[in-house]
């Protein structure tokens, strides 16, 4: 039987929901969201759901607090809360609140407002993978599940019990007995995978500002995909005159000067795919971004036949962004354009600055791929 | 949905109210059903009540309260609604020692809502009324639309701390100066003196009399104030004078009846939290506990009694507030001896063995709200032992910290937050403001300036539902303020106070 309060509750969502929506435009062109990314969850300050009351700020008013401490020291981040038990925005005089959002809602969100269409699945095949879950206590396990605290209480239990809990010198020592473990049972869920695999040209012309763009492009791309594919997996690679494949946090960090060959990305995309992903399994998503300066034409002319010949036949979508730099932006668009640019599975978009990214998004994703 | 109780709770129930009468507690029948997690959550969030009217905020509420719990935030709950049966609910995951603390701990609650004299004008069949609310409130979305409704509950929510919390206790008798007044002023105009009647006609011709006359009425008329006190009762005077539809009055007067029957809860919270700990502690370890609940009854209680250094818990500082007056009227610390007393060694071991401990904090939980409670009986030791200090923001260091531990400015700041709930006190003083119809409120200063964008937002509400421009008189920096707001645009104008 559903809960009266459920109305109430996915109204409220709706109304969060909305606030997003019409904010999204912001929230894309703005990175700062991805640095408050939990594991499923993202907090978004949203304006102001709150009911405005005539009120004091909480600032000007102060209270009255218990405990040690001399006058002068200052009480812990936290330590205060608001006086009316609503969650506080970033600061006074801001008006707006933090909520949670689940990644999911706000890819379907991203979703109904781009009109992304949903992406036809590839691969139909089920892959199982195993999630586990925590389900409650145990007397045996492993010592790295151990529960702390039952254990404890168990043992203090047991001591006051026996009469050896001697308060005046309350050492608590648990037995082999005493000891709980959290249990917990292996999960089997059918996955759908998919694989991004991002390329970042950081050759020299590649500023903050252009690895910036990507940064939050990539977020939006992952969200989307994550929405739609339950397993999905990232694989980054750097290149400048040389490609490797580096993590997440140095995909975005590094620097390097010298010339550009997008070949060597390509080459160890194509590499990738090989060993690690066969088609008939994954679906695949290869995502790269450049100022669009290669080194040759004859550099290109090699990225171009790789393409053909071991990229698209493998990949659902394979996209390219080109990033407007400070010296402009190359030509490798254009040549893509006049050689894959009728593929339907081949996305390419121009993003001259932040503003661009959210048609550029668009562009990644409008072709349901 | 909510169950009746288990043979076994019906047990535990029968137990634990009988300790409850034996020590005195007085209540109303009291109604006790077992719900799962979200039920409680559901029910947390409406209030303490099964219905409520359909609005968002409950919502928000549920998803933080479900929020908690999945986090492991919050663990045990007690809900008790001010009702003749109380109602109150048990968790059906808890086990007997948590269902025997919430029992003892509610009837402590039960009792303090029948005998404390704050609740004794609330609407003890506020249940079937909140499901009246909800009934009118849903009509009102079928005729009207959820939209428009849920629009005009968010704004006049935004107005429900606009009451006059003591309304309730007050007896508005006539004012025997004021008829008097009134009745000199309808006395006829007379003119000039006239010493010789046959003149009358020439000293006050009667064009002279009737253009007397209407100087007089029209006088009065502009000097006729509205309204003619300043009045606290804002939503009242809305609903009086507003030009609102029907189904807007309506749903105002909703959300005004369900705020006065709150507004007792807030006035005593910290002595009817203190109240009910101090009863589920008596009758836990006094009574009802069992050896094998002792680590699990302590491990509750100190869950719920844990203070954070910028948080008040009124549950602790209450407990011990009733702990600290006990034992005073035990030992005979209170009296003119015991004040003029200044030996310190002498003040610690006094003890006249009175025992009217149990007997004046009875009478305490009769007749006092936390205003009073905390006036009357914070002690300098007990602030001391407590360890209580004022807290403010640093803006230089951009932090909290303590500001002071002395008592009086303890006691202050206290009684400070909890005066009219710590809310400012706002008075609708002209409700033709310029001539011109526009509604002008005052703040009462106390020292503390409103928060700004929130009082802009609010007078926006305001503005809504009194259709004409909206202004209130207040302070910010010392300086006086006019905030005004014509439905269009916000205006701020510097006054003279």
């Amino acid at each position: 039987m559903s809960l009266r309060i459920h109305q109430d509750h996915s109204r409220f969502k709706q109304i969060v929901r909305g606030k997003i929506k019409s904010n999204l435009r912001k929230y894309v062109q703005k990175g700062e969201m991805i640095g408050k990314k939990g594991k499923d969850t993202i907090s978004i300050p949203i304006p102001f759901i709150d009911i405005p009351h005539f009120k004091y700020g909480h600032k000007e008013q102060g209270g009255v607090g218990q405990g040690d401490g001399d006058v002068g020291q200052q009480l812990s981040p936290g330590a205060v809360q608001p006086g009316d038990g609503h969650q506080a925005g970033q600061g006074e005089g801001d008006h707006s609140l933090e909520v949670d959002v689940t990644l999911d809602e706000l890819a379907q969100i991203l979703g109904e407002e781009l009109r992304l269409p949903n992406i036809e699945r590839r691969q139909n095949e089920k892959i199982v993978t195993q999630k586990i879950k925590y389900t409650g206590v145990n007397t045996t396990g492993p010592e790295s599940l151990r529960h702390f605290k039952r254990t404890y209480k168990q043992a203090l239990r047991r001591q006051i019990a026996m009469g050896t809990y001697d308060p005046a010198r309350p050492v608590i020592i648990p037995t082999r007995e005493d000891r709980r473990y959290r249990s917990y049972k292996l999960q089997e869920l059918p996955e759908t995978n998919a694989v991004i695999i991002y390329m970042m040209d950081v050759s020299g012309s590649m500023g903050d500002e252009q690895k910036e763009i990507v940064r939050i492009e990539s977020f939006w791309l992952d969200t989307w995909l994550r929405h739609q594919y339950k397993g999905l997996e990232a694989r980054y690679i750097i290149h400048d005159a040389v490609a490797r494949e580096v993590d997440r946090d140095t995909f975005f960090h590094t620097r390097e000067s010298g010339g550009t060959m997008i070949s060597s990305a390509y080459k160890l995309c194509r590499d990738i795919i090989k060993s690690d992903y066969p088609k008939s399994a994954w679906n695949i998503y290869p995502f790269h971004f450049s100022d669009g300066d290669n080194w040759s034409a004859d550099d290109t002319r090699q990225c171009i036949e790789m393409l053909r010949e071991d990229v698209l036949p493998n990949v659902n979508q394979f996209a390219y962004g080109q990033v407007e730099s400070p010296y402009g932006s190359g030509q490798f668009i254009k040549d893509l354009r006049e050689a894959v640019g009728d593929s339907t599975n081949v996305a390419l978009s121009e993003i001259a600055d932040k503003d661009a990214i959210y048609a550029s998004i668009k562009d990644f994703l409008g072709k349901g791929r | 949905m909510p169950k009746s109780l288990t043979p076994p709770l019906a047990k535990l129930k029968q137990e634990i109210e009988g300790h409850a009468r034996e020590f005195g507690l007085d209540f109303f029948e009291t109604i006790f059903e077992v719900v799962s997690y979200d039920e409680l959550n559901m029910v947390a969030a409406y209030g303490g009540f099964p219905t409520r009217y359909p609005h968002w905020r409950w919502g928000m509420e549920y998803e933080q309260l479900s929020k908690g719990y999945e986090y492991g935030l919050s663990k045990i709950y007690e809900l008790v609604i001010n009702n003749d049966p109380c109602y109150a609910y048990l968790l059906e995951s808890n086990s007997d020692v948590d269902q025997k603390l919430v029992m003892a701990h509610v009837y402590g609650h039960c009792d303090f809502f029948k005998n404390n004299f704050s609740f004794r004008h609330t609407n003890r069949r506020m249940i079937d009324d909140m499901a009246n609310h909800a009934t009118r409130v849903r009509r009102w979305i079928d005729k009207i639309g959820v939209e428009k409704v849920e629009d005009f509950i968010d704004r006049a929510l935004s107005l429900e701390n606009l009451i006059d919390q003591h309304a309730p206790h007050i007896r508005r008798n006539p004012d025997p100066q004021r008829a008097e007044d009134e009745l000199k002023s309808n006395e006829r105009v007379e003119g000039f003196k006239v010493n010789r009647e046959y003149m009358r006609g020439f000293i006050n011709p009667s064009e002279f009399l009737d253009s007397q006359r209407k100087k007089v009425e029209e006088e009065k008329a502009r000097t006729k104030k509205f309204p003619e006190r300043p009045q606290r009762d804002v939503l009242a005077f809305l609903l009086e004078h507003a030009p609102l539809e029907p189904w807007e009055s309506d749903i105002l007067s909703i959300i005004r009846d369900e705020a006065y029957y709150f507004a007792p809860q807030g006035q005593t919270k910290i002595m009817n939290e203190g109240w009910a700990s101090y009863w589920h502690s008596t009758i836990m370890t006094r009574r009802a506990l069992k050896d094998d609940e002792v680590i699990d009854y302590a491990d509750r209680h100190s869950g719920t009694m844990g203070t954070r250094p910028g948080a008040l818990n009124p549950y602790k500082l209450g407990i011990e507030l009733w702990r600290d007056i006990e034992e005073r009227w035990n030992k005979g610390r209170f009296g003119k001896e015991w004040d003029e007393c200044d030996d310190l060694r002498a003040r610690r071991s006094w003890d006249k063995k009175l025992n009217q401990g149990r007997e004046k904090i009875f009478e305490v939980r009769k007749h006092y709200n936390d205003i009073t409670f905390i006036d009357t009986f914070l002690t300098a030791e007990f602030a001391i032992d407590q360890k209580l200090f004022v807290y403010g923001f640093n803006d230089k260091r951009n932090s909290w910290e303590i500001l002071d531990r002395e008592f009086r400015k303890v006691k202050n700041k206290l009684l400070q937050q909890l005066t009219n709930f710590g809310q400012p006190i706002i008075e609708v003083v002209d409700g033709n403001h310029d001539n011109r119809g526009e509604l002008l409120m005052a703040h009462k200063h106390d020292g503390q300036d409103l928060k700004g964008d929130y009082a802009r937002e609010t007078l926006r509400n305001v503005q809504s539902l009194w259709r004409r421009p909206a202004c209130i008189i207040t302070r910010y920096d010392n300086k006086g303020v006019l905030l005004r707001f014509d439905g269009q645009n916000h205006t701020e104008k510097k006054i003279d106070l």
